[in-house]
Protein backbone atom coordinates (compact mmCIF):
# COMPACT_ATOMS: atom_id res chain seq x y z
CA UNK A 1 0.00 0.00 0.00
CA UNK A 2 2.67 2.67 0.74
CA UNK A 3 4.81 1.70 -1.89
CA UNK A 4 1.01 2.34 -3.92
CA UNK A 5 1.48 5.59 -2.63
CA UNK A 6 4.75 6.36 -3.02
CA UNK A 7 4.45 5.65 -6.80
CA UNK A 8 1.29 8.20 -6.41
CA UNK A 9 3.17 10.82 -5.10
CA UNK A 10 6.25 10.64 -7.50
CA UNK A 11 3.47 11.09 -10.52
CA UNK A 12 1.44 13.89 -9.32
CA UNK A 13 4.53 16.13 -8.18
CA UNK A 14 6.13 15.44 -11.10
CA UNK A 15 3.24 16.71 -13.32
CA UNK A 16 3.18 19.27 -10.82
CA UNK A 17 6.87 20.36 -11.64
CA UNK A 18 6.13 19.88 -15.26
CA UNK A 19 3.36 22.43 -15.08
CA UNK A 20 6.03 24.80 -13.18
CA UNK A 21 8.77 24.30 -15.77
CA UNK A 22 6.07 24.75 -18.44
CA UNK A 23 4.46 28.07 -16.78
CA UNK A 24 8.35 29.27 -15.85
CA UNK A 25 9.22 28.65 -19.88
CA UNK A 26 5.91 30.52 -21.00
CA UNK A 27 6.70 33.57 -18.96
CA UNK A 28 10.44 33.82 -20.46
CA UNK A 29 8.97 32.90 -23.91
CA UNK A 30 5.59 34.50 -24.29
CA UNK A 31 5.84 38.21 -26.52
CA UNK A 32 3.01 40.08 -24.37
CA UNK A 33 1.86 40.71 -20.57
CA UNK A 34 -1.24 38.71 -21.06
CA UNK A 35 -0.02 35.41 -22.15
CA UNK A 36 2.68 35.29 -19.63
CA UNK A 37 0.25 36.08 -16.85
CA UNK A 38 -1.38 32.73 -18.47
CA UNK A 39 1.18 30.22 -18.29
CA UNK A 40 2.33 31.85 -14.95
CA UNK A 41 -1.17 31.19 -13.53
CA UNK A 42 -0.95 27.29 -14.86
CA UNK A 43 2.21 26.57 -12.86
CA UNK A 44 0.13 28.51 -9.56
CA UNK A 45 -3.23 26.36 -10.40
CA UNK A 46 -2.48 23.27 -11.61
CA UNK A 47 1.21 22.85 -10.72
CA UNK A 48 0.89 23.65 -6.93
CA UNK A 49 -2.28 21.62 -6.67
CA UNK A 50 -0.85 18.35 -7.84
CA UNK A 51 2.06 19.41 -6.20
CA UNK A 52 -0.25 19.60 -3.19
CA UNK A 53 -2.19 16.18 -4.03
CA UNK A 54 0.97 14.34 -4.61
CA UNK A 55 1.89 15.21 -0.61
CA UNK A 56 -1.15 14.54 0.95
CA UNK A 57 -0.23 10.57 1.30
CA UNK A 58 2.78 12.50 3.21
CA UNK A 59 1.30 14.76 5.22
CA UNK A 60 0.84 12.91 8.32
CA UNK A 61 -2.57 13.38 9.38
CA UNK A 62 -5.56 15.19 8.16
CA UNK A 63 -4.80 17.90 9.80
CA UNK A 64 -1.49 18.77 7.86
CA UNK A 65 -3.19 17.17 4.57
CA UNK A 66 -6.40 20.26 5.39
CA UNK A 67 -3.51 22.87 5.97
CA UNK A 68 -1.95 22.00 2.95
CA UNK A 69 -4.63 21.89 0.97
CA UNK A 70 -5.27 25.41 2.12
CA UNK A 71 -2.25 27.06 1.24
CA UNK A 72 -3.25 25.56 -2.19
CA UNK A 73 -6.39 27.55 -1.86
CA UNK A 74 -4.21 31.08 -0.51
CA UNK A 75 -2.35 30.53 -2.98
CA UNK A 76 -4.90 30.75 -5.82
CA UNK A 77 -6.88 33.57 -4.40
CA UNK A 78 -3.77 35.37 -4.42
CA UNK A 79 -2.57 34.27 -7.84
CA UNK A 80 -5.97 34.70 -9.28
CA UNK A 81 -6.15 38.40 -7.77
CA UNK A 82 -2.40 39.38 -8.41
CA UNK A 83 -2.89 38.64 -12.17
CA UNK A 84 -6.06 40.77 -12.72
CA UNK A 85 -4.40 43.13 -11.08
CA UNK A 86 -1.57 43.19 -13.41
CA UNK A 87 -3.76 42.39 -16.59
CA UNK A 88 -5.33 45.44 -15.52
CA UNK A 89 -2.64 47.79 -15.61
CA UNK A 90 -0.95 45.96 -18.63
CA UNK A 91 -4.43 46.62 -20.83
CA UNK A 92 -4.81 50.21 -19.58
CA UNK A 93 -0.86 50.66 -20.20
CA UNK A 94 -0.84 49.05 -23.38
CA UNK A 95 2.58 48.07 -22.52
CA UNK A 96 3.45 45.48 -24.89
CA UNK A 97 7.42 44.70 -23.35
CA UNK B 1 25.60 13.96 -3.92
CA UNK B 2 22.90 13.96 -1.79
CA UNK B 3 19.16 15.29 -2.21
CA UNK B 4 20.13 17.53 0.48
CA UNK B 5 22.96 19.17 -0.68
CA UNK B 6 22.08 19.42 -4.04
CA UNK B 7 19.38 21.52 -2.81
CA UNK B 8 21.60 23.64 -1.00
CA UNK B 9 24.26 24.07 -3.68
CA UNK B 10 21.42 24.85 -6.06
CA UNK B 11 19.92 27.06 -3.67
CA UNK B 12 23.81 28.82 -2.83
CA UNK B 13 23.87 29.42 -6.73
CA UNK B 14 20.97 30.84 -6.83
CA UNK B 15 21.48 33.43 -3.68
CA UNK B 16 24.88 34.38 -5.16
CA UNK B 17 23.27 35.19 -9.12
CA UNK B 18 20.52 37.09 -7.27
CA UNK B 19 22.13 39.14 -4.85
CA UNK B 20 25.09 39.65 -7.95
CA UNK B 21 21.61 40.93 -10.43
CA UNK B 22 20.43 43.00 -7.18
CA UNK B 23 23.91 45.03 -6.95
CA UNK B 24 24.54 45.14 -10.86
CA UNK B 25 21.36 45.98 -12.05
CA UNK B 26 20.89 50.12 -13.10
CA UNK B 27 17.23 50.35 -12.69
CA UNK B 28 15.71 51.03 -8.74
CA UNK B 29 12.58 48.96 -9.79
CA UNK B 30 14.44 46.10 -10.78
CA UNK B 31 16.82 46.22 -7.66
CA UNK B 32 14.11 45.80 -5.51
CA UNK B 33 12.27 43.04 -7.64
CA UNK B 34 15.57 41.59 -6.98
CA UNK B 35 16.04 41.87 -3.55
CA UNK B 36 12.58 40.55 -2.51
CA UNK B 37 12.95 37.59 -5.11
CA UNK B 38 16.42 36.89 -2.36
CA UNK B 39 14.51 37.22 0.55
CA UNK B 40 12.33 34.69 -0.42
CA UNK B 41 14.87 32.34 -1.49
CA UNK B 42 17.06 33.02 1.70
CA UNK B 43 14.04 31.92 3.52
CA UNK B 44 14.05 28.95 1.85
CA UNK B 45 17.77 28.35 2.56
CA UNK B 46 16.45 29.16 6.42
CA UNK B 47 13.95 26.36 6.18
CA UNK B 48 16.75 23.89 4.82
CA UNK B 49 19.00 24.57 7.80
CA UNK B 50 15.84 23.77 10.11
CA UNK B 51 15.94 27.54 11.48
CA UNK B 52 12.03 27.70 10.74
CA UNK B 53 11.94 31.06 13.32
CA UNK B 54 14.37 32.87 10.70
CA UNK B 55 12.85 31.62 7.52
CA UNK B 56 9.10 33.01 8.85
CA UNK B 57 11.09 36.31 10.07
CA UNK B 58 13.24 36.83 6.78
CA UNK B 59 9.83 35.96 4.64
CA UNK B 60 7.29 38.22 6.44
CA UNK B 61 9.77 41.50 7.55
CA UNK B 62 13.06 41.05 5.77
CA UNK B 63 11.67 40.30 2.25
CA UNK B 64 7.85 41.42 2.32
CA UNK B 65 7.47 44.31 4.48
CA UNK B 66 11.17 45.21 3.58
CA UNK B 67 10.27 45.10 0.18
CA UNK B 68 7.38 47.02 0.23
CA UNK B 69 8.92 49.60 1.87
CA UNK B 70 11.80 49.90 -1.11
CA UNK B 71 8.86 49.59 -3.98
CA UNK B 72 7.39 52.53 -2.45
CA UNK B 73 10.69 54.23 -2.21
CA UNK B 74 11.79 53.34 -5.23
CA UNK B 75 8.03 54.76 -6.70
CA UNK B 76 8.90 58.18 -5.25
CA UNK B 77 12.36 58.13 -6.49
CA UNK B 78 11.16 57.55 -9.86
CA UNK B 79 10.89 61.00 -11.09
CA UNK B 80 14.33 62.07 -9.97
CA UNK B 81 16.22 58.68 -11.04
CA UNK B 82 17.12 59.76 -14.51
CA UNK B 83 18.49 62.97 -13.06
CA UNK B 84 20.55 60.63 -10.46
CA UNK B 85 22.08 58.32 -12.69
CA UNK B 86 23.84 61.05 -14.74
CA UNK B 87 26.04 62.06 -11.79
CA UNK B 88 27.53 58.74 -10.97
CA UNK B 89 30.54 58.24 -8.92
CA UNK B 90 33.98 58.17 -10.85
CA UNK B 91 35.14 54.94 -11.97
CA UNK B 92 38.17 54.74 -9.53
CA UNK B 93 35.31 55.45 -6.50
CA UNK B 94 33.15 52.37 -7.99
CA UNK B 95 36.24 50.24 -7.80
CA UNK B 96 37.61 51.35 -4.23
CA UNK B 97 33.89 50.81 -3.37
CA UNK B 98 33.57 47.23 -5.15
CA UNK B 99 37.12 46.67 -3.57
CA UNK B 100 36.11 46.91 -0.37
CA UNK B 101 32.98 45.30 -0.25
CA UNK B 102 34.72 42.43 -1.73
CA UNK B 103 36.93 42.35 1.00
CA UNK B 104 34.73 42.28 3.55
CA UNK B 105 32.61 39.58 2.36
CA UNK B 106 35.30 37.57 1.79
CA UNK B 107 37.05 38.48 5.20
CA UNK B 108 33.43 36.87 6.43
CA UNK B 109 33.85 33.68 4.91
CA UNK B 110 37.05 32.90 5.91
CA UNK B 111 35.97 33.90 9.26
CA UNK B 112 32.92 31.35 8.85
CA UNK B 113 34.94 28.79 6.91
CA UNK B 114 37.86 28.82 9.75
CA UNK B 115 35.39 28.36 12.36
CA UNK B 116 36.26 25.15 14.83
CA UNK B 117 34.57 22.29 14.05
CA UNK B 118 32.28 20.98 15.77
CA UNK B 119 31.12 25.00 16.35
CA UNK B 120 31.56 26.15 19.88
CA UNK B 121 27.54 26.21 20.76
CA UNK B 122 25.27 27.18 23.52
CA UNK B 123 22.60 25.31 22.20
CA UNK B 124 22.42 22.50 24.71
CA UNK B 125 22.68 25.02 27.96
CA UNK B 126 19.48 26.28 26.20
CA UNK B 127 17.99 23.20 25.64
CA UNK B 128 18.64 21.80 29.11
CA UNK B 129 17.18 24.45 31.29
CA UNK B 130 13.79 25.11 28.65
CA UNK B 131 11.85 23.02 31.21
CA UNK B 132 12.85 25.77 33.56
CA UNK B 133 11.66 28.48 31.60
CA UNK B 134 8.06 26.90 31.05
CA UNK B 135 8.79 27.16 26.99
CA UNK B 136 9.14 24.64 23.97
CA UNK B 137 10.60 26.72 21.60
CA UNK B 138 14.36 27.22 22.23
CA UNK B 139 14.40 30.77 19.68
CA UNK B 140 11.55 32.55 21.62
CA UNK B 141 13.18 31.47 24.95
CA UNK B 142 16.66 33.21 24.05
CA UNK B 143 14.42 36.21 22.41
CA UNK B 144 12.83 36.70 25.52
CA UNK B 145 14.80 35.13 28.51
CA UNK B 146 18.51 34.97 27.96
CA UNK B 147 18.67 37.92 24.72
CA UNK B 148 15.95 40.08 26.61
CA UNK B 149 17.76 43.31 26.38
CA UNK B 150 18.01 42.69 22.49
CA UNK B 151 14.84 42.23 22.42
CA UNK B 152 13.69 45.30 23.98
CA UNK B 153 15.81 47.51 21.95
CA UNK B 154 14.52 46.27 18.76
CA UNK B 155 10.97 46.89 19.80
CA UNK B 156 12.24 50.10 20.88
CA UNK B 157 13.94 50.91 17.51
CA UNK B 158 10.82 50.43 15.96
CA UNK B 159 8.87 52.91 17.42
CA UNK B 160 11.59 55.05 16.69
CA UNK B 161 11.70 54.30 13.19
CA UNK B 162 8.43 55.29 13.06
CA UNK B 163 8.78 58.22 15.03
CA UNK B 164 11.61 59.10 12.41
CA UNK B 165 9.28 58.46 9.27
CA UNK B 166 6.67 60.55 10.90
CA UNK B 167 9.21 63.24 11.84
CA UNK B 168 9.24 64.24 8.05
CA UNK B 169 5.90 65.49 7.76
CA UNK B 170 5.80 69.31 7.05
CA UNK B 171 4.74 71.29 10.00
CA UNK B 172 0.85 72.56 8.90
CA UNK B 173 0.35 68.39 8.37
CA UNK B 174 1.73 67.46 11.80
CA UNK B 175 -0.76 65.48 13.65
CA UNK B 176 -2.71 64.53 9.89
CA UNK B 177 -3.11 61.50 8.45
CA UNK B 178 -0.53 59.10 6.95
CA UNK B 179 -0.04 58.85 3.14
CA UNK B 180 -2.37 59.63 0.12
CA UNK B 181 -5.87 58.09 1.04
CA UNK B 182 -6.11 55.63 -1.66
CA UNK B 183 -8.66 55.51 -4.37
CA UNK B 184 -9.98 52.07 -5.71
CA UNK B 185 -12.79 50.77 -7.17
CA UNK B 186 -15.03 49.81 -4.86
CA UNK B 187 -16.11 46.67 -6.65
CA UNK B 188 -12.80 45.71 -7.88
CA UNK B 189 -10.93 43.08 -7.33
CA UNK B 190 -8.60 44.39 -4.42
CA UNK B 191 -11.86 45.20 -2.54
CA UNK B 192 -12.91 41.60 -2.54
CA UNK B 193 -9.36 40.65 -1.57
CA UNK B 194 -9.31 43.51 1.08
CA UNK B 195 -12.57 42.04 2.32
CA UNK B 196 -11.95 37.99 2.04
CA UNK B 197 -8.45 37.88 3.25
CA UNK B 198 -8.56 39.53 6.52
CA UNK B 199 -10.22 37.20 8.47
CA UNK B 200 -8.02 33.99 7.78
CA UNK B 201 -5.13 36.53 8.30
CA UNK B 202 -6.09 37.62 11.21
CA UNK B 203 -6.33 34.47 12.74
CA UNK B 204 -3.36 33.18 11.05
CA UNK B 205 -1.59 36.15 12.48
CA UNK B 206 -2.69 35.93 16.06
CA UNK B 207 -1.99 31.67 15.79
CA UNK B 208 1.76 32.55 14.90
CA UNK B 209 1.79 35.24 17.75
CA UNK B 210 0.46 31.95 19.84
CA UNK B 211 2.25 29.31 18.76
CA UNK B 212 5.49 31.15 19.54
CA UNK B 213 6.00 29.87 22.96
CA UNK B 214 6.53 26.50 21.80
CA UNK B 215 6.57 26.44 18.03
CA UNK B 216 8.61 28.60 15.56
CA UNK B 217 6.64 31.51 15.53
CA UNK B 218 6.36 34.74 17.81
CA UNK B 219 4.96 38.55 17.95
CA UNK B 220 7.33 39.82 15.22
CA UNK B 221 6.21 37.49 12.42
CA UNK B 222 2.44 37.80 13.50
CA UNK B 223 2.40 41.48 13.91
CA UNK B 224 3.28 41.25 10.25
CA UNK B 225 0.85 39.80 9.03
CA UNK B 226 -1.59 41.52 11.43
CA UNK B 227 0.13 44.80 10.16
CA UNK B 228 -0.60 43.27 6.66
CA UNK B 229 -4.30 42.69 7.00
CA UNK B 230 -4.50 46.26 8.24
CA UNK B 231 -3.07 47.88 4.96
CA UNK B 232 -4.85 45.60 2.43
CA UNK B 233 -8.37 47.89 3.54
CA UNK B 234 -6.09 50.99 3.63
CA UNK B 235 -4.83 50.14 -0.14
CA UNK B 236 -7.96 48.94 -1.07
CA UNK B 237 -9.48 52.47 0.13
CA UNK B 238 -11.99 50.69 2.63
CA UNK B 239 -10.14 51.79 5.62
CA UNK B 240 -7.97 54.78 6.16
CA UNK B 241 -4.96 55.18 8.73
CA UNK B 242 -5.64 57.16 11.70
CA UNK B 243 -4.44 60.78 12.17
CA UNK B 244 -0.83 60.30 14.33
CA UNK B 245 -2.25 63.05 16.72
CA UNK B 246 -4.70 60.10 18.36
CA UNK B 247 -3.98 59.22 21.81
CA UNK B 248 -5.03 55.43 21.64
CA UNK B 249 -2.57 55.04 19.02
CA UNK B 250 0.72 56.70 21.02
CA UNK B 251 -0.58 54.94 23.74
CA UNK B 252 -0.73 51.50 22.35
CA UNK B 253 2.84 52.50 20.27
CA UNK B 254 4.98 52.97 23.72
CA UNK B 255 2.82 50.66 25.52
CA UNK B 256 4.50 47.71 24.66
CA UNK B 257 8.37 48.55 25.27
CA UNK B 258 7.17 50.37 28.33
CA UNK B 259 5.67 47.18 29.67
CA UNK B 260 8.68 45.38 28.70
CA UNK B 261 10.48 48.00 30.90
CA UNK B 262 8.72 48.12 33.60
CA UNK B 263 8.81 44.13 33.97
CA UNK B 264 12.43 44.21 33.63
CA UNK B 265 13.22 46.53 35.91
CA UNK B 266 10.85 44.74 38.10
CA UNK B 267 13.02 41.81 37.73
CA UNK B 268 15.07 43.45 39.72
CA UNK B 269 13.81 43.28 43.05
CA UNK B 270 12.09 39.94 42.57
CA UNK B 271 14.60 37.87 40.44
CA UNK B 272 17.93 40.02 41.45
CA UNK B 273 18.61 41.08 38.25
CA UNK B 274 17.08 43.52 35.36
CA UNK B 275 15.21 41.64 32.72
CA UNK B 276 15.30 38.35 34.87
CA UNK B 277 11.83 36.46 35.54
CA UNK B 278 10.90 35.19 39.01
CA UNK B 279 10.75 31.40 39.44
CA UNK B 280 7.56 30.06 37.64
CA UNK B 281 6.52 32.82 35.99
CA UNK B 282 9.18 33.57 33.37
CA UNK B 283 6.18 31.67 30.73
CA UNK B 284 3.61 33.63 31.94
CA UNK B 285 5.14 37.47 31.84
CA UNK B 286 6.99 36.66 28.80
CA UNK B 287 3.52 35.87 26.92
CA UNK B 288 2.55 38.90 28.80
CA UNK B 289 5.20 40.79 27.58
CA UNK B 290 4.54 39.55 23.52
CA UNK B 291 1.16 40.17 23.86
CA UNK B 292 1.93 43.81 24.77
CA UNK B 293 4.39 44.06 21.96
CA UNK B 294 2.02 42.81 19.38
CA UNK B 295 -0.65 46.12 18.82
CA UNK B 296 2.95 48.16 19.67
CA UNK B 297 5.36 46.35 16.26
CA UNK B 298 1.13 45.79 14.54
CA UNK B 299 0.89 49.41 14.27
CA UNK B 300 4.35 50.51 14.32
CA UNK B 301 4.51 48.50 11.09
CA UNK B 302 1.82 49.29 9.13
CA UNK B 303 2.16 53.12 9.80
CA UNK B 304 5.81 52.87 8.59
CA UNK B 305 4.12 51.85 4.94
CA UNK B 306 1.45 53.99 5.44
CA UNK B 307 4.47 56.85 5.26
CA UNK B 308 4.43 60.27 7.18
CA UNK B 309 1.42 62.69 7.24
CA UNK B 310 0.12 63.98 4.09
CA UNK B 311 -3.13 65.56 4.34
CA UNK B 312 -4.30 67.36 7.85
CA UNK B 313 -7.03 66.72 10.08
CA UNK B 314 -10.41 67.60 8.86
Amino acid sequence: MSFLFDVFTVMTVSTGVFFFLAGSIGLLRFPDALSRLHALTKADNVGLGLVMLGLLPRAGGLLAGLKLFVVWLLVLLASSIVSQMIARVARRGGSSS
Amino acid sequence: MTGASALALVLALLLVSIAAWTVVTRRTFAAVEGFVAYGLLLSIAWVALSAIDVALTEAAIGSGLTGVLLIGAAARLRTTEAALSTERAGALLRWLAAIASAVVAGAIAVGVLSLPDPTPTLAPAVAEHLPSIGLGNAVTAVLLAYRGIDTLLESIVVVFALIGVWSLAPDPLWGGYPGPRQQADPNGILAYLARVLPPIGVIVGLYIFWVGADLPGGKFQGATILAAMWLLPMMAGLADAPPISRTWLRILLVAGPLLFIAIGFAGALTAGAVLAYPDGYAKLLIKVIEAALMPTLTLSLALLMAGAPERTMR
